[in-house]
């Protein structure tokens, strides 16, 4: 274990990342509100900023946004963040809104500035995130032109966005900036663009708030059909084999309590999808874990073996159902969620309803309290119970008697506990992060689960600090992902978010090379990042430069007070480069494009489903699997 | 699989056809063919579009071209209970040893001689799609030099309006 040596004290003055920055700040009497003042472009999108309630925002400034910047230096209610690099502030937004439930910010310049948003976009995008980005653009007369950063950046996010908008006149800047905010956080959340011209920036134009939307086309449909629900409450009382198939829709909602009534109320088993983890108490005894590619056992057999799955909020990906053919077999679906177009998309729903979580399943209980019918799951908790207990969440020790990352990962959920919030980014150590530590409240586990964005962990640990500054913020991290987004740890040490980072360091691409192990020969094609072999970078090193503290440690009797050490550094962040064996892999796994059937609880572990008895039947894995290829990461 | 007839209409704002048409594409539905243009309402447009898929995926298209912003509306035209129109430009050889004939298919089916020179005709026609292939059909012995068609545009039967509530 190796830990912080000397470091100048620049940081301990760093504010709190609570309280918006006073720089500059000269307090203006405040005219009544809905009186129109004259103001610049710039100046009306900081006060509609103000009125819509944003706190902080996540940027950089360039050539096109900064008439924006000047007013911003001005605000006492909007803080800015600046950030390294535009991703980073964009994953900050996303990580600030998923902690929050609120509506994260991101600004920057146009052309590059903008298309470096274009990835946590659709990172948002696919995860239903609201989030709004603020983008700076050439002037109107000079669009289209090839000028110099100019990008048709609206164009270019049309499809990773939930809506965006250019706005061509001044005077439309409160009334865009009050749609863009109630799209992001309104029905189905999502990520809005507002691309302002620098002109239109400069222009002198009136402000007013509240801004009249406009937006004929845009009606969510929030409250579930009554018939639909006494529909779903039937089912649920004369279901012998149900499954509460519970998706990141209910945390969105935040109707977890809702959802732990009816699950009281039903005594149904539930499980959690990689966007629900939290949503449901995995100390629950109802609680069953993650279904889907790396699920328990016992979350994917209910599922397979149900007749009758209860999805709430979930959209039934693909990395859940497996191949869809083979997927749940004998269930009857209830499919609820916001966003009409999720129901019978890839799985047909025999009742749909639609509407917010929180309304549909607190009609739901009400429903099923009204209905006379008690359903007797008895057979089936026995059923269950005998999947857990025999595949219950484990792994092996490497050979080698090098560092187990699921230890690892498994110590900080316990050391640390559930008031934390934790992110990660995507591959091996998102797995075992999503199996190893338990989670039990909702917004406590933040990430990329549609997109896959590798180096999400770091700037979505950073928003996550901003919004959630009295929280302990763990992003867990890989030495492949770490890589990708580190810069924002200068942006955490100077703005004050002492974030703690995890680095599970097992000097590979992990998730790319166990397919590689498994389903290519063990050909190991570019997977080696040098981080062990050649010690680049030297994740302590780096730490100590970017004005964090380094930790390092590389054996098991080391992991509990390197993790100890972390929690009482609280003036800077902190990275631990957990040093970790190679050839650990993520079990249970249904291979890409099998059935769920074929789930394998761990290597040459094949859990048999054809009898009501489990039995166990190695198998060989890579070759039950050869024919499965497909995207890795 | 069969044609399906879309009426859907959308605030009258740039980047809306783009909208459109790239959800089609992403979402790997094929445009059969497609019209926009004004309605009564300044403020709205209204596109026929017509795809080609079966029942499933059509609830699919619908359901995600509703989710676009800016779509405020989408009926779905059945052609029994719908007028739908395509409009043909077509360029015909006719010397004057054929423009007899080419005349009289051109009134056969009710079309007009737009334009006259003394080796062609330019004949327009309206009518569904069936029509203006049967008049193609027809004309093409004689030589079609160059033809241009407009989408198909469609309204439903009787005193009902789908506009009446959309703009509020």
């Amino acid at each position: 274990m190796t830990s912080a040596t000397s470091r100048s004290d620049t940081n301990s003055g760093a504010p709190n990342p609570a309280s918006p920055s006073t720089m500059g700040a000269r307090p203006k009497p405040a005219p009544p509100a809905g009186t129109p003042v004259r103001v610049t472009g710039a100046q009306s999108l900081v006060r509609s900023l103000e009125s819509v309630g944003a706190e902080v925002v996540f940027g950089i400034p360039g050539g096109t946004i900064l008439p924006a910047y000047d007013p911003l230096l001005d605000s006492t209610k909007v803080r800015h963040v600046l950030v390294r690099h535009e991703q980073g502030a964009g994953h900050a937004a996303t990580g600030y809104a998923q902690a929050t439930g609120k509506v994260g910010v991101c600004m920057a310049t146009s052309g590059p500035g903008a298309t470096n948003l274009v990835t946590p976009l659709a990172d948002a995008n696919m995860d239903s995130v609201p989030v709004v980005a603020i983008t700076g653009q050439q002037s109107r007369s000079l669009i289209g032109t090839d000028a110099f950063q100019e990008a048709d950046i609206c164009g270019i996010t049309m499809p990773v966005t939930k809506h965006n908008f250019l706005v061509t006149e001044p005077a439309d800047i409160p009334r865009t900036i009050a749609e863009a905010f109630h799209l992001a956080s309104t029905g189905r959340p999502g990520p809005v663009l507002v691309d302002i011209p620098k002109d239109v920036l400069q222009e002198t134009t009136s402000f007013a708030w509240p801004p009249e939307m406009r937006l004929p086309g845009y009606r969510p449909t929030l409250r579930p059909h009554g018939k639909q629900v006494r529909e779903a409450a039937k089912l649920i009382t004369n279901a012998r084999r149900p499954v509460l198939y519970v998706g990141g829709g209910v945390i969105k909602a935040q109707a977890s309590q809702q959802l732990l009534e009816l699950a009281e109320l039903t005594g149904i088993p539930v499980v959690t999808t990689l966007m629900a983890r939290g949503a449901f108490p995995d100390s629950h005894r109802q609680h069953l874990g993650m279904p889907g590619m790396h699920g328990s056992v016992a979350a994917v057999a209910a599922m397979q073996r149900a007749d009758l799955l209860i999805a709430l909020g979930t959209r039934f990906d693909d990395r859940v159902t497996g191949q869809l053919s083979s997927f749940a077999p004998d269930a009857t679906v209830v499919h609820a969620d916001i966003d009409p177009a999720e129901i019978s998309k890839n799985r047909k729903a025999d009742v749909p309803i639609v509407g917010d979580c929180a309304e549909i399943i607190t009609e739901l209980i009400a429903a099923v309290r009204a209905e006379h019918d008690e359903p007797d799951l008895t057979a089936w908790w026995t059923q269950v119970s005998s999947w857990r207990d025999d595949f219950p969440p484990g792994y092996e020790w490497p050979d080698d008697g090098t560092l187990s990352p699921q230890y690892v990962i498994e110590r900080i959920g316990q050391l640390v506990g559930p008031d934390a919030v934790y992110t990660a980014g995507v591959g091996q150590h998102q797995m075992w992060a999503a199996q190893f530590v338990n989670y039990e409240k909702p917004m406590s586990w933040i990430n990329s689960g549609g997109l896959g964005t590798m180096g999400f962990a770091v700037p979505a640990a950073m928003g996550a600090k901003f919004g959630q500054p009295d929280k302990q913020v763990w992003a867990i991290d890989g030495d492949g992902c770490f890589q990708m987004t580190n810069q924002e740890l200068a942006t955490c040490a100077i703005e004050g978010a002492p974030i703690k980072v995890a680095v599970i360091n097992n000097g590979n691409l992990g998730m790319v090379r166990q397919w590689q192990n498994l389903f290519y020969s063990e050909r190991y094609s570019n997977t080696d990042l040098g981080t062990h072999k050649h010690r680049i970078p030297d994740f302590t090193l780096l730490a100590e430069a970017l004005g964090c503290a380094g930790l390092r440690c590389e054996t098991k009797e080391d992991v509990d007070k390197v993790i100890q050490r972390a929690m009482e550094i609280n003036d800077r962040p902190v990275v631990i480069d957990f040093v970790v064996g190679k050839d650990a892999q993520v079990w249970p796994m249904v291979a890409a494009g099998t059935g769920n059937d074929e789930i394998m609880a761990a290597r040459g572990i094949r859990p048999l489903f054809d009898d009501d008895e489990v039995s166990i039947e190695p198998v060989e894995a890579a070759a039950e699997a050869s024919q499965a290829q497909g995207e890795a990461r | 699989m069969t044609n399906h007839t879309l009426s859907v209409l959308v605030e009258n704002v740039p980047g809306v056809l783009a909208r459109v048409s790239g959800l089609f594409s992403r979402r790997g539905f094929n445009i059969e063919s497609l019209a926009v243009g004004p309605t009564e309402n300044p403020e709205v447009s209204r596109m026929t579009i017509v795809v080609a898929v079966e029942e499933l995926p059509l609830e699919q298209v619908t359901k995600q071209l509703n989710k676009l912003v800016n779509v405020i509306k989408i009926v779905e035209l059945e052609k029994a209970s719908a007028v739908q129109r395509e409009l043909l430009l077509v360029k015909v050889r006719a010397d004057a040893t054929v423009r007899s004939q080419v005349l009289e298919t051109v009134q056969l089916f009710r079309a007009k001689v737009v334009d006259v020179s003394p080796e062609a005709l330019t004949v327009e026609a309206t009518g569904t799609s069936d029509k203006i292939g049967a008049l193609l059909r027809m004309l093409e012995p004689y030589g079609v030099r160059e033809l241009v068609q407009s989408g198909m545009v469609a309204v439903g039967r009787g005193a009902r309006s789908i506009t009446a509530t959309s703009a509020r």
